[in-house]
């Protein structure tokens, strides 16, 4: 009994300062873990916003186009003809994935019943991860290939559906199943018909909440580069067209500024008057600029989301 | 007294001063309830001798012997429910059109995906069975957009976006762990949305964005934790110095990791915050410290969710484009194979949007690969949602 006892409390009395210490280490270490996420974050948003901070606050940079910009050491220009393509490529792509992901997601979660459900749940599951250079894919395959179509902002409208479907349609379930099974009954035990109930009813309570889901699509899909890379070439200059003709947008914009932001500056000669001159670089400047105009834009949608979810009339 | 009796004696008039028996009854027998009348009779003072008669309804009988306004069956047809005659018809249809549409969006969803894979292999296939040299072993990529006579195989690059991939979990997974742990046990409750938020925020960058963040400003600053490593580890043929300075495969998984962080945590979060409450409450009574609830209590219970999570983010990862483009560098054409992951290298992502003129001439080569991706990140979030359904977490 004794020889039991003895090392077992000596062991207990020994083991709290190292169960303490164990404990206070794993605090730190957790603790850490979020700290060493911080770093990445704060370092790319200050990377950002003082490498493009004085290229957006010049005069031409929100209202003109690089047409006049043929090469990286020359100034000036705007970032127009990205703006405009950004826009309209994800119009449409919003006109034809929200009323599709809404739809689908009523479906699953209003009348979805066995294994056409568990179908459409499990594919909107894949579509999920279905990565943005096999969406691409598969449209260059679909219209360019078995089409022959041209290249145009349209397709990538196109690619970019199949990457915003499945982010409406979680968050659409999602806020659905939060309104209270209540309001459809009492909307029923009134003789409404399950439609009407589902339209004017359940939509309505939901609607700031799938209103968050379209919001958070289009900031996850205005970023997307990789269908602007096979599906339509960056155009220096604006084309509001977004059925005919290249056509520029921001990440495709950062992406052809890229190659020459590395370059440096140098002193070279004018060959016509024989004077010394500095060549500098203008496209990091463009770069960073871009990007910073990307992140306000996306940021500001994700700010909007975040507003709309907090007035929701159905919460968590 | 009999069944009959008391269903005589509720539904006629309660004699008056003499109180209704209305005890519980086991086998007839009245059990011992409240002696007090007010309590036995449940507030109903039918034993007023002053009171008008109450009439009492047979306890057999839901409601009243007399019908109510309330026809389940036969009858006139009542209003609402969608059975009326006046206007149903019209409302049948639109529910039946609302329905369909429903159904419809349901369905072109599944086309989708099917599409997706159907289109990928119609153009895959020809190129494969044209292909010089076997596509699942070969280590070649030697496209230039002819029709005929190329040799490309996958084997290199699933090498490389299989290794950046999951060296990218192994760095974000742990983390993870550490920040979902930290907003649902250790952060105080006003602390644990803004962090949450904040490594939301993480998501919200878009990837090109950490492409040229990750290749002209992290890269050159971890050339000395690479060098450290190298010449530490140098010995595994996977840590071998390539003499790469920047837009190693290293760089990428650093930068990916980074962006699959958010992921991995957000599912993290939600499983650890599903943690029984009793659970954690039994471990603390125990005596445990908070270090050991989490580890008897929370750990386990959210094990399913977090590999889940993990291989969600493998997913993005394996798929992510234009960061891993821009920052990892490509080894070239023919280029000997590489274990390394100080070495450059090319994911199958990668090589398709860099593809360019050839892809343009002959995407063949090209949607093989992305045939390939596109199976790779079907199993691998296959396999995460099927952990999720295992219902090994509620979901």
């Amino acid at each position: 009994m004794t020889t039991a006892t003895a090392p077992s409390l000596r062991s207990a009395s020994s083991g709290l300062a190292g169960r303490r210490l164990k404990n206070n280490l794993a605090t730190v270490l957790v603790t850490s873990c979020f700290l060493i996420a911080l770093v990445p974050l704060v370092w790319l948003l200050w990377t950002v916003v003082s490498r493009g901070w004085s290229t957006i606050t010049t005069s031409s940079w929100w209202t003109g186009d690089q047409r006049l910009v043929p090469d990286w050491h020359t100034s000036g220009g705007g970032v127009l003809n990205a703006i405009i393509g950004t826009v309209e490529q994800v119009l449409i792509c919003s006109l034809i994935s929200v009323p599709v992901a809404v739809l689908a997601a009523i479906y699953l979660v209003e009348y979805g019943r066995g294994r056409f459900r568990s179908a459409v749940t499990f594919m909107v599951d894949i579509l999920t991860g279905v990565p943005s250079i096999v969406a691409a894919l598969f449209i260059y395959a679909l219209f360019i290939i078995k089409f022959n179509a041209q290249f145009s902002g349209l397709w990538v409208s196109f690619a970019l559906v199949l990457l915003m479907i499945p982010v409406i349609v979680r968050t659409t379930e999602e806020m659905l199943k939060l309104v209270p099974n209540e309001l459809r009954e009492a909307s029923y035990a009134l003789g409404v018909t399950k439609w009407k109930t589902i339209a004017r009813v359940v939509l309505p309570t939901a609607f700031s909440g799938i209103l968050t889901g379209v919001v958070l699509g289009i900031a996850r899909v205005a970023g997307e580069t990789a269908p602007l890379l096979i599906l339509v070439h960056y155009n220096p200059t604006k084309n509001s067209n977004p059925f005919n003709g290249d056509q520029a947008s921001l990440p495709s914009f950062i992406f052809h500024e890229f190659p020459n932001a590395g370059n440096s500056a140098s002193a070279t000669k004018n060959p016509f008057t024989g004077q010394a001159e500095t060549i500098k670089n203008y496209a990091a400047g463009r770069m960073w600029g871009a990007a910073l105009t990307l992140i306000i834009i996306v940021m500001l949608l994700n700010l909007i989301a975040r507003l709309v979810a907090r007035r929701s009339k159905v919460s968590q | 007294m009999s069944d009959a009796d008391l269903k005589q004696t509720n539904n006629g008039v309660a004699p008056a001063g003499a109180p209704l028996d209305v005890r519980p009854r086991v086998h007839g027998e009245a059990m011992d309830g409240p002696t007090d009348p007010a309590l036995r009779d449940f507030g109903h003072n039918v034993t007023d001798p002053t009171a008008p008669p109450v009439p009492q309804a047979d306890p057999l009988l839901i409601g009243s012997e007399q019908p109510a306004g309330i026809l389940v069956d036969d009858g006139p047809p009542v209003l609402g429910a969608g059975t009326s005659s006046i206007g149903g018809g019209r409302a049948r249809i639109g529910d039946r059109i609302f329905v369909s549409l429903a159904q419809a969006a349901g369905g072109f969803i599944i086309l989708l995906v099917v599409l997706v894979g159907a289109f990928l292999l119609w153009d895959a296939i020809p190129a494969i069975r044209d292909d010089k040299v076997n596509f699942f072993t070969s280590r070649d990529w030697l496209v230039t957009g002819a029709t005929k006579g190329e040799a490309f195989g996958m084997v290199g690059l699933l090498w490389t976006t299989v290794l950046i991939s999951v060296f990218a979990l192994l760095i974000a997974v742990p983390i993870a762990i550490g920040i979902a742990l930290f907003v649902t046990q250790y952060a105080p409750s006003r602390l644990a949305r803004p962090v949450a938020y904040v490594v939301d925020l993480l998501a919200a960058i878009p990837s090109i964005i950490y492409g040229i963040w990750g290749i002209t400003v992290l890269a050159p600053k971890l050339t000395p934790v690479q060098d450290g490593l190298s010449s530490a580890l140098g010995w595994i043929p996977l840590f071998k110095d390539r003499n790469v300075p920047v837009g190693t495969v290293f760089n990428g998984s650093i930068v990916l990791a980074v962006m699959v962080l958010p992921i991995v945590t957000s599912i993290s979060r939600e499983v650890f915050e599903r943690t029984p409450r009793p659970n954690i409450e039994a471990a603390l009574a125990l005596g445990a410290t908070r270090w050991e609830m989490v580890r008897i209590a929370v750990l386990p219970f959210g094990r399913a969710g977090v590999v889940s999570g993990a291989m969600l983010g493998l997913g993005r990862a394996l798929g992510e484009t234009i960061a891993v483009t821009l920052v990892v560098r490509t080894a070239g054409n023919g280029a000997p194979f590489d274990w390394s992951i100080f070495g450059k290298g090319q994911t199958f992502a990668a090589r398709i949007a860099t593809g360019g003129d050839a892809l343009f001439a002959h995407p063949g080569p090209f949607i093989a690969a992305g045939l390939v991706l596109f199976v790779l990140t079907f199993v691998v979030n296959a396999l995460a949602r099927s952990i999720v359904s295992r219902g090994e977490f509620p979901s």
